[in-house]
């Protein structure tokens, strides 16, 4: 239990997906300019985040790793992960309209963050087990929310603010990245 | 500058100037800021994914006319997965250290968003010989985005450049620029200084257009005043 503990603490706050990672960093960046869609795409990915590592742990168990094909992760993890983004689409659409509505148009988008891709890699690498892979995945995801929610909340503020020309855009923002990802050092300590 | 369009030249000059992966169209980020911290592991990343982009547009544009349409984005997403790892366990057996050094990031070329870029908006629809060299200028204008961040964080962050010293001995490292904040801080100045250029250079054609407006007025204005 401890374990999981600093494995969520670890993977949310100390080395945050997106500001120390840099994993993620393309919808970080493009779609972090109104906290609603934030906050949908944050949705989006916890969601599939947390049913990719679990699924992508008992492929590696259960097919990989008895097979030899340790080689091939790359190749089936990332084809179980476009799989699985479209059931979990078709399913919404289904079975949960409302919240289909709220994070479908995310959905696609989330085959090719690398995010998802990398926790899967990373759960491998760092030999997890099915449960510390799930909680990594979640933990990661919620790094992940945080990151965007506070980035979406300080792009709102500053678009009323008077920036000179050049650093207009995305210079501004990767500013506003630097000094969140400055601020989230000082979680380096907790474990 | 007038090139042929798909002129081997062209696809050149359109992935290193006119399209630049990192300064001007900004995407593929993550590697981008994630391994730059030294201007050898940003040449290391970037010709590693100049392969993988040759190769898979060489490849999808040879199976453009067989892929089904509805069916492109998995052919694709499979086409890449495998060079990449032909590429991963490559580096795996004769760079080992590139290979430590760049870590998780080399299966992440996968879902390099200039790849599928590229593959989605040119390989797949013209033939072999453009796409070649549109991966080719396309990998290049990459590399040359990380050699970039790579060299000022190097020179900043460790005072060195391809492991030589060149800061003065006295020079203290400041250590944040090969740390996470620096590499979002070197991208934002980099960025503003090209957008710093392009704007002078807009605000000069705009003057110059003006000034040529001026006289063409002033030119029709002595031609109506002759008349009269």
């Amino acid at each position: 239990m401890k374990e999981l503990l600093i494995i969520a603490l670890g993977s949310a706050l100390v080395n945050n997906v997106v500001l120390s990672q840099f994993l993620g960093i393309c919808s970080f960046l493009g779609v972090s300019n109104r906290l609603e869609t934030a906050k949908g795409m944050s949705g989006a990915v916890i969601f599939v985040l947390t049913l990719s590592s679990l699924v992508a742990a008992l492929v590696y168990k259960f097919v990989l790793d008895p097979l030899g094909l340790d080689y091939l992760r790359t190749i089936v993890f990332i084809m179980v992960i476009a799989a699985l983004v479209q059931l979990v689409e078709m399913f919404m659409k289904k079975a949960m309209p409302a919240m289909y509505k709220a994070l479908g148009i995310y959905l696609p988008l989330i085959t090719t963050n690398c995010a998802v891709l990398g926790v899967a890699i990373d759960n491998v690498n760092n030999g997890y087990g099915i449960a510390s892979s799930v909680v990594n995945g979640f933990a990661t995801a919620v790094g992940y929310g945080l990151a965007m929610v506070l980035m979406a909340g300080l792009r709102e503020k500053l678009e009323y603010n008077d920036i000179p020309k050049s650093f207009q855009g995305m210079p501004t923002v990767l500013l506003t990245a630097m000094l969140m990802s400055i601020a989230f050092f000082g979680f380096s300590g907790i474990i | 500058m007038s090139l042929t369009p798909n002129s081997p030249g062209e696809r050149i000059y359109n992935g290193i100037v006119k399209e630049n992966p990192t300064f001007v169209t900004m995407i593929g980020m993550c590697p981008t800021l994630a391994v730059t911290t030294s201007v050898i592991n940003g040449i290391g990343m970037g010709l590693t994914t100049m392969v993988v982009l040759v190769l898979s547009n060489v490849l999808i544009s040879l199976l453009r006319k067989i892929i089904p349409d509805s069916l492109r984005m998995p052919c694709y997403i499979g086409v890449i997965a495998s060079f990449v790892t032909v590429v991963e366990l490559l580096l795996e057996a004769y760079l080992p250290s590139l290979n430590e050094a760049l870590g998780l990031y080399i299966p992440l070329i996968v879902v390099n968003c200039i790849i599928m870029g590229r593959a989605e908006a040119f390989a797949g629809k013209n033939p072999v010989i453009p796409s070649l060299f549109d991966g080719l200028g396309m990998g290049l204008g990459f590399t040359v985005g990380l050699v970039c961040l790579g060299a000022v964080r190097e020179l900043f962050g460790s005072g060195t450049i391809l492991g030589f010293q060149v800061m003065p001995k006295a020079y203290e490292p400041i250590n944040i620029f090969i740390l996470a904040p620096g590499a979002f801080f070197v991208l934002a100045i980099l960025i503003a200084i090209i957008q710093k250029v392009n704007n002078t250079k807009a605000e000069k054609a705009a003057l110059e257009a003006q000034q040529q407006r001026r006289q063409i007025l002033q030119a029709a204005g002595l031609v109506a005043a002759e008349k009269a």
